[in-house]
């Protein structure tokens, strides 16, 4: 079996990023060639506005066959930085060119919350609007939106809230006319942060929902 | 043939970690006093024909009695003589080390792997037998025989069950490449020695329970990507899939006489409390709100279920009857109170409780409704009883490290369960 695996180095702004293709023969299993698992790092570096700090950011997401993780998204308006790049599958799932623009609310796929609550932010609308938008106009794409909640507290109860805050933006996303066979939710709760930190900023970034497309 | 190609991928992940690669836990007294009853464990005789003891039993029950916090025992450095039979004893000198309780033993090999233990318990003072046993094992149960003869002086002294030969569970979560994570259910006795792997998977583990008769354990498993709750037999590792459901499968936990299983699932909407039934598969709901209800957990007579809820606008803890009704309110102090878990003699709960932003670890007195928050931790979560309901384990963190930790139910002992290597999260103590 081969598997290919593709890395995408983007660095900087949009403009002078430069794809990598690295491919690997990983295993040595039987597998058919187009069950081929496709991991994309995207490496993306923000200017902060304020500092000149840079904030590497890391997304790692994969097709349809893989792991469904995603880890590493900074929020640019928790850290005064630009938001960018947190739909990091969007070429290896042939997602349009509007998944890449950070003017385009669709490059946005994580939605934030507050603590302990399964609200949608007001600034959060727009976004979910846009994947609505996206999801109407393409009835065979489905995603899967996937809860997570900061480590604070019980687990069970945490994988509760993460499924409410899935629900959540299911709920506004069939108000918004997407047909719920496009959407299925999954919590995982505290299991899988998007950060380890152990402070306010580290909890922000972990209360979550991830906007995941899946393969056609 | 994915989930084929997932199965290789998990048999060949566990075939590399062996067994030998299980993180090791040490136990450390970290608070508190010493036990104040003085008791010396004199080393136990050997006959047989090595030179030594396959294992030497008197540490072993040392080291139990010392984490208890009920004794203080006497180094065998400050022993002048070390007696295997009764007629050997001078209670005198061992009254002039201040010694009350004394416990001397022997070890024969009698034939082929069969080792006769003896052992007996005296009362320095009095110089009389409280406690006498002889019994016949092989060489693999010596450590549990060491930990019953343990629980056999325990509770000679304090009136109080022995958990020495007790078990715990609990998830271990180590980092592998790509960011991804092994996670890892384990059981060891109690003291963290001869931890066994149950399962092992790339996707998160969550909520073990032990069933009433400690032969099987329930666990939440996203192995498929999705939530699924297995039951497994310890001694054959057979499972069964127990809930599948759309969304939430969790929070599983055994009913007092194990034909039942309470869980959480959230197929109808918003996560709710159900009953399986074990024999017949039935599943009944038996709460219905519109917010989160999850973390059941059965009273010792069954017939009562707790449970954490937010129908209030916050996590607190509401008990039902098993058979379904009205659901009440128990916990009314604090922004948060989870995971509630009754203690065995069904007076007290213990639960994750939190004010200001700080998860502790506290225990409620079900007739007078108080709080006693025994943690001083910021992360404390998973309480879970003692077999004797005299200690709770909990899982905390230490700096950025994920710990287990020990507290006596009156807040003056604890010890941490250290573990060389990974995170160590959700224990469960067995029955």
């Amino acid at each position: 079996m081969v598997t290919i695996e593709l890395v995408f180095y983007y660095l900087g702004a949009k403009e002078n990023r430069i794809p990598l293709f690295i491919i690997s023969f990983l295993m040595g299993f039987q597998m058919s060639l187009n069950k081929i698992i496709l991991f994309c790092v995207v490496c993306t570096s923000i200017l902060s506005g304020c500092s000149s700090t840079e904030e590497k950011k890391q997304g790692l997401l994969n097709g349809a066959d893989a792991d469904a993780s995603t880890s590493g998204y900074s929020d640019g308006s928790l850290l005064g930085g630009e938001e960018f790049g947190d739909n990091a599958n969007v070429d290896a799932l042939g997602l349009g060119p509007e998944f890449r623009d950070p003017n385009n609310p669709l490059s946005k796929g994580i939605i934030y919350f507050r603590y302990d609550s399964s609200q949608i932010k007001p600034e959060f609308v727009e976004v979910v609007a846009a994947h609505s938008e996206y999801l109407k106009n393409h009835p065979s794409r489905n995603v899967i939106l996937e809860g997570h909640a900061d480590e604070r507290g019980s687990r069970e109860y945490n994988i509760a809230l993460g499924e409410q805050r899935a629900k959540s933006i299911a709920r506004m996303m069939k108000i918004q006319g997407v047909n719920s066979r496009q959407l299925e939710i999954v919590s995982y709760g505290e299991e899988k942060p998007a950060s380890d930190g152990m402070d306010e900023t580290a909890w922000q970034l972990n209360r979550r929902v991830e906007v995941v497309y899946q393969g056609k | 043939m994915y989930i084929f190609l997932r199965t290789i991928l998990l048999v060949s992940l566990i075939g590399f970690y062996a067994p030998s690669s299980l993180a090791k836990l040490t136990i450390k007294i970290t608070k508190g006093i010493e036990g104040t009853v003085p008791v010396a464990i004199v080393p136990f005789g050997w006959q047989g024909p090595a030179m030594k003891a396959p294992l030497d039993l008197a540490t072993i029950i040392n080291a139990d009695l010392d984490s208890s916090g009920v004794f203080k025992t006497l180094s065998r450095r400050d022993m002048l003589t070390t007696p295997t039979k009764a007629d050997q004893i001078r209670f005198r000198n061992w009254q002039a080390l201040g010694q009350e309780y004394m416990v001397i033993g022997k070890v024969n090999e009698v034939s082929q792997d069969q080792y006769q233990i003896q052992f007996q318990l005296f009362n320095v003072y009095k110089g009389q037998q409280h406690l006498g046993y002889r019994f016949t094992t092989s060489k693999q149960n010596l450590r549990k025989a060491a930990h019953s003869i343990s629980d056999k002086i325990y509770e000679k002294l304090t009136g109080k069950k022995g958990i020495f030969s007790s078990r715990i569970a609990y998830i271990t979560t180590t980092a592998l490449a790509k960011k991804q994570k092994l996670y890892e259910l384990i059981i060891a006795d109690a003291d963290g020695s001869r931890p066994r792997r149950i399962t092992a998977s790339k996707e998160p583990l969550m909520s073990p329970a032990w069933s009433p008769d400690g032969k099987k354990i329930a666990y939440v498993s996203f192995e498929n990507k999705r939530s699924a709750i297995y039951i497994q037999t310890l001694s054959n590792k057979k499972r069964i899939k127990v809930a599948s459901y759309p969304r939430i499968n969790g929070a599983p936990s055994f009913s007092p006489d194990g034909t039942r299983l309470a869980l959480t699932l959230s197929k109808d909407g918003s996560p709710d409390i159900y009953i399986l039934n074990l024999i017949d598969k039935s599943l009944f709901k038996l709460t219905k709100s519109f917010g989160i209800d999850t973390e059941p957990s059965w009273s010792p007579d069954g017939k009562t279920i707790i449970y954490t809820s937010d129908r209030g606008g916050k996590p607190q803890l509401y008990t039902i009857s098993s058979s379904g009704g009205q659901s009440r309110r128990v916990t009314f102090d604090g922004d948060y109170n989870a995971r509630g878990q009754f203690s065995p003699d069904g007076k007290s709960i213990a639960m994750v409780h939190a004010n200001n932003g700080d998860y502790r670890i506290a225990v409620m007195d079900m007739a007078s409704r108080s709080i006693d928050v025994l943690t001083a931790g910021r992360y404390d979560e998973a309480p879970s009883f003692s077999p004797n309901g005299e200690m709770i384990l909990y899982a905390s963190k230490k700096g950025r490290q994920h710990v287990l930790s020990a507290i006596s139910i009156d807040g003056r002992m604890q010890r941490n369960l250290a573990f060389n290597k990974g995170e160590v999260r959700e224990p469960a103590w067995s029955p």
